[in-house]
């Protein structure tokens, strides 16, 4: 039988085979060959993206190049959720490699943020996890490491440092025992079909009368949409890393086990593709 | 944590148990009766049942309870009949005990009492000190009293032999009637109230319990003589007092209190060894002045107590010096009564809800605890009747309709049921209801004395109709009779009625709890607190324990889609170019490094792991350890795959842990290191060993074939052995085998090829191995998430009194000034005392204090002394005309707590472990496992599989006297030692009878008396007390018990029979090039098939003294089955191969370096 701690590898070194093509209105001095690249699902897009900057700009006028954005068949992808929650939400179903269309001019202001250097990945990187654990443990785990204990969190994601960031990381999965999980459970559940970009609210693991509480609990508090009942055929798929946990699952595993590096646990509710 | 109960009354009377693993109450069956109140150790449960009557439920373990009679037959010789039983008239007794004064023909011997059963009829005893005598079993000398010998000489006039029979304790699990009779007769009045506690006054072998009860006139008895083969005890013994006693608690130590009818509390005194009785009471008030005290509850350094306000009180100041305590602590709850269990738990039954409550946090820092929880699960009857709704007994259905309650509550008061089953209405509690009834206001002047004499059937005979009308005054004026009266604690009864009327509750009512067994802390995790989801949430409370719930469905789902994903994502696209080039990573702190050259000391360095992917995309790294010398910057460097082995080093004043390369286990000098912090130190080594095993490819957990050692510390270390390990003709060089830590603390491992790994701790606590890895300071990623268990030991902590007589004043502290230190350790060259004396790392703590040590080997006298005529000699437990010192020794348990993956064999401490080197082939095969528990006692495993490597159940091997040691080797041959130094060979042991049939006492070598012994293929080696090696001759399979014993050599400590007859000891005082060495390994050269017993001795490798010069050659050794590995200073006690141990036992502290020995 395999062990749990098998599950935090195979998150972490998720790869989302991906073909980066320029968009064809961009001017180019000569034509633009495709690139292929191997994304971490649980990195962010301007952070590993530097070598298909470098592939492009070879072909490009420097006075063309503003600053580069992603799409995938027409919506633009937020640099600021993870690669793989990208993928899920937007690409699940489709044939792979995940084909990105690559932009270098008009920005869409309304849909991303700018992103001009890695340290505003970091900031944001470090407010989610900040935020996490404020929810899981009144902050006080992150508050009581050391400047560097957080760079090193950081550096392991940029560096792709499994066991450099879970050195770190696993301090913030820790809880006492006798409390049998965190205080609240990070998470962040996204919907395709919605205008709100995400449904994010106070969950405990536990019940107050000591009911473990799973990922179906939380889907029923939360979004009972997604929850197909009996009588019905699926309408939703629940995706977390790319696959599709029981919603029997008990919330507080999914927490440790499947969380993003920023500590939130994301979870795609996408329609089951109607063919 | 091994499951014990927690025992509780209910106000019916009814006793009920509540596992630590369960999550419900289960009605103790057996009990026909009603009970007032138990009291429960360990190893049984004490209680008074309604018709006042203590009874005994003795658990019933794996090896039973069983005593030796024994008496012997003497003859004389004369020229007539030859040898007779016709004896002179000033001869002893023709049948007689050991010394001939009294007089016990073999038909004097009687059962103690109707719980006990002969095992057999009487047999001859043909065991003589060791050696086996002949036939008859007789021995002989010139006259009686003398020196008896095994052979008959010429001037042998008399004769005696040894007739022995053994009974047994059959009445376990059930509860024994003891019969109430003093030394003088029947008792004069029925008991009230009953304590058991005691078991740590005196020293375990002997396992003496005291039993402290009050009879309902207040008098206070001590029963004497409950130790292991006497369960039941001899009799009652009156203590005299200088009140009338109500309730009596005592503690697992010295610490006894009572409440006196006043409401004042007595402290009994002078509790020792030798008097467990003591010696006299001391007074203490009650904590409030208004309310007197109606109960108390001790522990080992508690005392709770309850008034009659039902206020509780915690008592301050309470040690080992000061029984009394200092001073009263007023504590939230409001109880009426209170239990202190193992550990200092606390346990009590509040006032308001008659639930049992449970005092969370209580640790040895905070002996009061944090807050009252309430045990809230179901009883086993309740859940019956919820699930079947049909009511089969009245009991529970009486929880659920409340008409049926009414009737019940009925047929219980009423007079009418029949007298062998009175309701549990504590009779002078009844009786004072109904004087309270008449007069209220004398309600404390009335005293059960007063109401009747010695015997006085009134006792027995409660009027109920009283009682009846007195329980209908109704609510209001209970609870204000209560708060007056209620000095009995037992107030049971009337309350329920009270709350009867108005629907019983699905709650259960209690009247009385006991924690004496319930071996719980405040870190055991206990499901016995949220019972709302209890009966349903059996499935979700274990999904976040670890449990067999691991093979949960969402969990197998989640593995598998990962793993599909894997595939479905990268299977078809790993040609794609990585986004993230793989990069050097530094990871540097500040550290002190005990330098390389003289004058050695701590340096402050700074410390850097660079971890970078190897050429084949492995993890490797480089260790930097930068240094200034003569103001120069310099550095030292390792490669992390050049590191064999990290070991952490603790000691009271730095954290340390030293780094071993092949090189330097050469050198004899590792880089040692130390942090800041333990913390920085555990987060250094986590890192640095899961950097090693990244660059050795190794994951997970360690492999069937896994070597496993334990340090002298209790470290335990696991070697994967590589395919080249025992490569003809180039074996890896066994100081570059790479040892990782797995967390955990043993004292002794034991393995076999297939994976089944035994351990045993310090304090003789048996671990299984389960199959994870990590533990301890190895967290995170280093560890597995399931199979960690928390695991604890004990040890002592010795330090000698030394004293010298001097003619003017005797013995004195003042010694000579050639003389040791008055307070040392056992050499007498450190000064050791109770002050300044620490626990052996930080990882230990105290948990007792200080106290006498009386079972040290030469005995002692009544105050622990040893006498010699100098130091150092040999030294004797009583003093004689020519002994001018004494010493005598103190011990002070420490005990360590972590984790690891082992889990507890309950509940049979160990003291020695075999399992057969190979065998078992299919998973569901047993293997045999053979153990001798820390009594003596030889047991044998059943159900030991792969499947379920820590077996069923033990099978007890009867066995005339104690044994020591115990080999298991090839084709199930079973060897032994006794006690007294013989051998024994156990017949017939095949895989249908594991247990064999019958000992064969194997004639020891001459004079001497064996030690230890190891089996291996076909060959028998043993150790005897002076040292020498001997070979077991003659072994064929029509023979096996063999013919001789062969001298191999001497200065022996320890031998090993590896299965393919291979031969290593760890031998003393062999001759080095500088001097004489201990705890040398040695292998034994040109054993052969046809030479069993091998030609001559490889010294190899040997302790020296650290400050010579040091190179350790190391070769292999021998035909390629065996290589050695030297990994020098002190750590490495024992070294278990795959197949076989390898035993290196060394004093601590001694510097020494060990083989390993591995098996093809």
């Amino acid at each position: 039988m395999a062990d749990d701690k098998d599950v935090l590898r195979d998150v972490w070194f998720g790869r989302i085979p991906t073909c980066f093509t320029l968009y064809q209105d961009e001017i180019t001095e000569r034509e633009a060959e495709p690139f292929y690249l191997l994304l971490p699902r649980v990195s962010f897009l301007t952070l590993v993206t530097d070598k298909v900057k470098k592939h492009f700009l070879k072909v490009m006028k420097a006075e063309d190049v503003e600053e580069m954005w992603f799409d995938f068949e027409g919506t633009p992808l937020k640099w600021h959720y993870p690669i793989g929650l990208l993928f899920d939400l937007h690409a699940s179903n489709t044939a792979l490699p995940w084909s990105i269309t690559v932009h270098f001019k008009n920005f869409p202001e309304r849909d991303l943020l700018h992103c001009p250097s890695n340290s505003v990945i970091e900031a944001h990187f470090m407010s989610s996890i900040k935020e996490a654990d404020a929810l899981k443990h009144k902050s006080q785990v992150i508050n009581d490491m050391q400047k560097k204990d957080h760079k090193q969190l950081w550096m392991g994601l940029q560096n792709d440092k499994f066991d450099q960031f879970w050195a770190m990381n696993r301090k913030l999965m820790e809880y006492p025992t006798e409390e049998g999980g965190f205080r609240y459970i990070p998470f962040r559940i996204y919907l395709t079909m919605s205008d709100r970009p995400f449904i994010q609210k106070l969950f405990r693991p536990i019940s107050s009368d000591g009911y473990t509480h799973t990922l179906g609990d939380l889907l029923k508090e939360v979004y009972p949409v997604a929850i197909s009942r009996d009588d019905e055929s699926k309408r939703y798929q629940v995706v977390i890393h790319g696959i599709e946990p029981l919603l029997e699952t008990p919330l507080q595993w999914l927490s440790e086990h499947l969380s993003h590096p920023d500590n939130f646990l994301h979870i795609s509710v996408i329609p089951v593709p109607s063919d | 944590m091994p499951v014990s109960l927690l025992w509780a009354v209910d106000v019916y009377g009814r006793v009920y148990s509540l596992s630590t693993r369960g999550q419900q109450w289960e009605q103790c069956r057996d009990a026909v009766l009603e009970f007032k109140r138990v009291t429960a150790v360990q190893q049984c449960c004490w209680g008074i049942a309604c018709d006042h009557h203590i009874y005994l439920n003795v658990h019933s373990s794996d090896v039973p309870i069983r005593y030796q009679e024994e008496t012997f037959e003497n003859q004389r010789w004369n020229p007539m009949d030859n040898f007779s039983d016709r004896l002179l008239p000033s001869d002893r007794w023709q049948w007689s005990n050991i010394t001939g004064l009294e007089h016990q023909p073999l038909d004097s011997f009687f059962l103690p009492s109707t719980n006990w059963e002969w095992e057999g009829d009487w047999y001859i005893d043909e065991n003589f000190g060791g050696e086996p005598t002949e036939k008859e079993g007789w021995t002989y000398a010139i006259d009686f009293p003398a020196t008896y010998t095994k052979d008959k000489k010429w001037n042998s006039c008399v004769r005696r032999r040894r007739w022995i029979r053994y009974r047994r304790y059959k009445a376990t699990d059930n509860w024994a009637t003891i019969p109430s009779e003093g030394r003088s007769g029947p008792l004069p009045d029925p008991f009230n109230d009953i304590s058991c506690g005691g078991w740590e006054i005196s020293e375990e072998p002997r396992g003496r319990l005291s039993l402290w009860a009050v009879s309902l006139q207040g008098k206070v008895w001590f029963r004497e003589g409950i130790h292991h083969h006497s369960p039941e005890g001899d009799g009652w013994e009156e203590v005299s007092l200088p009140g009338e006693v109500v309730q009596i608690s005592c503690g697992p130590g010295d610490l006894v209190w009572a409440v006196l009818w006043e409401g004042q509390l007595i402290v009994r005194e002078g509790i020792t060894r030798d008097c467990p009785r003591g010696s006299s009471w001391v007074v203490v008030d009650s904590p409030n002045p208004e309310a007197g005290a109606i109960h108390v509850a001790v522990g080992d350094n508690v005392v709770w107590a309850v008034t009659k306000d039902n206020k509780v009180w915690y008592r301050r100041g309470i040690n080992s010096y000061n029984p009394r305590g200092s001073g009263w602590i007023g504590m939230i709850g409001e109880m009426v009564m209170i239990n202190v269990g193992l550990n200092d738990q606390v346990w009590g039954i509040s006032c308001e809800d008659r639930a049992v409550y449970f005092r969370q946090g209580v640790t040895s820092n905070e002996l009061s605890g944090k807050a009252w929880k309430a045990v809230n699960v179901p009883r086993d009857g309740d859940i019956r009747s919820h699930s079947s709704a049909s009511s089969s007994s009245l009991h529970s259905a009486g929880c659920f309709f409340s008409g049926e309650v009414r009737a019940q509550s009925v047929m219980r008061a009423c007079p009418s049921s029949p007298p062998p089953d009175p309701p549990p209405v504590d009779p002078d509690e009844a009786s004072l209801r109904e004087a309270d009834a008449k007069s209220p206001p004398l309600a404390l002047v009335l005293s059960p004395s007063l109401s009747g004499g010695p015997g006085d059937p009134q006792w027995s005979n409660v009027d109920l109709e009283e009682t009846q009308t007195h329980l209908a005054v109704g609510p209001a004026g209970v609870r204000g009779d209560a708060a007056d009266t209620c000095s009995l604690s037992s107030v049971a009864t009337y309350t329920l009625c009270q709350e009867e009327p108005y629907g019983a509750d699905e709650h259960p009512l209690w009247a009385w709890v006991s924690g004496g067994g319930c071996g719980v802390d405040c870190h055991s995790q206990l499901n016995w607190f949220n019972s709302a989801t209890a009966l349903s949430s059996s499935v979700q409370s274990m999904s976040l324990s670890i449990s067999p719930a691991q093979t949960a469905a969402w969990r197998k789902q989640i593995f598998e889609q990962l793993s599909e994903r894997s595939k479905r994502e990268m299977d078809n696209f790993k040609h794609y170019e990585q986004a993230i080039e793989q990069s050097v990573w530094v990871k540097k702190g500040a550290m002190q490094w005990w330098r390389d050259w003289k004058p050695h000391k701590w340096v402050d360095v700074r410390f850097a792991l660079e971890q970078f992917s190897g050429p084949e995309g492995n993890q490797d790294g480089i260790l930097f350890l930068y240094y200034n010398f003569n103001e120069e910057k310099k550095y030292l460097h390792a490669f992390i795959n050049e590191v064999t082995i990290l070991v952490p080093v603790l000691n009271d004043s730095k954290h340390t842990f030293a780094v071993y390369t092949a090189e330097r286990t050469k050198q004899r000098w590792p880089i040692r290191l130390a942090a800041a912090t333990e913390l920085e130190m555990h987060d250094w080594l986590a890192l640095l060993s899961v950097s090693c095993c990244d660059s050795r490819g190794i994951q997970g957990p360690p492999s069937k074939q896994a070597l496993w050692s334990v340090t002298c510390k209790g470290d335990v270390f696991v070697c994967e052995p590589s395919p080249s390990l025992e490569a003809c003709p180039y074996p890896t060089p066994c100081d570059q085998m790479f040892w990782h830590q797995v967390g955990g603390h043993l004292r002794l491992v034991e393995c076999n090829s297939l994976g089944v790994v035994w351990g045993v701790g310090y304090d003789h606590t048996v671990w299984v191995y389960t199959g994870g890895y990590g533990g301890g300071f190895l967290q995170g990623l280093a560890s597995s998430t399931d199979n960690i268990y928390t695991q604890t030991d004990v040890k002592c902590v010795y330090i000698y009194e030394n004293q010298r007589w001097n003619p003017v004043t005797g013995y004195t502290n003042r010694g000579l000034p050639t003389d040791r230190y008055m307070w040392s350790d056992a050499t007498g060259l450190q000064e050791c005392t109770k002050a300044n004396t620490k626990p052996p790392s930080p990882h230990w703590t105290w948990v007792a204090d200080w106290a006498i040590d009386y079972g040290i080997s030469g005995g002692t006298d009544r105050e622990g002394w040893q006498y010699a005529a100098d130091f150092p000699t040999s030294y004797h437990g009583h003093k004689t005309l020519k002994d001018f010192v004494r010493r005598r020794r103190w011990a002070r348990k420490c005990k360590l707590t972590t984790t690891g993956p082992w889990q507890e064999v309950p509940p049979i401490p160990l003291s020695d472990v075999t399992i057969i080197p190979c065998g078992a082939q299919s998973i569901v095969e047993p293997i045999p496992l053979w153990a001798i528990s820390n009594k003596g006692d030889v047991l044998c495993r059943l159900g030991v599989t792969l499947l379920t490597p820590a077996g069923t159940s033990w099978l007890h091997v009867g066995t005339d006297q104690p044994f020591k040691s115990i080999s298991i080797g090839g084709a199930n041959q079973v060897w032994a030692i006794a006690r007294d130094g013989s051998a024994f060979y156990r017949g017939s042991v095949t895989a249908q009878s594991p247990s064999g049939d019958c000992w064969y006492h194997i004639p020891s070598p001459v004079r001497q008396k064996l030690q230890q012994v190891s089996v291996g293929r076909t060959s028998v080696y043993t150790v005897d007390q002076h040292g020498n090696l001997w070979f077991r001759q003659g072994l064929t399979p029509s023979c096996p018990q063999g013919s001789s014993w062969e001298h191999i050599s001497n200065n022996v400590r320890k031998v090993s029979v590896g299965p393919l007859d291979q031969v290593w000891i760890i031998a003393d005082k062999v001759q080095g090039s500088h001097s004489l060495s201990c705890g040398t390994v040695c292998h034994r050269l040109g054993v052969q098939p046809m030479e069993p017993k091998g030609q001559s001795w490889d010294y190899g490798i040997g302790v020296r003294p650290l400050t010579l010069p040091l190179t350790l050659t190391h070769q292999p050794i021998a035909h390629g089955a065996f290589t050695v590995i030297c990994l020098s200073p002190e750590w490495f006690v024992s070294v278990m191969a795959t197949v076989k141990s390898l035993y290196v036992h060394v004093p601590r502290g001694t510097v020494f370096s060990i083989a390993f020995l591995c098996y093809s």
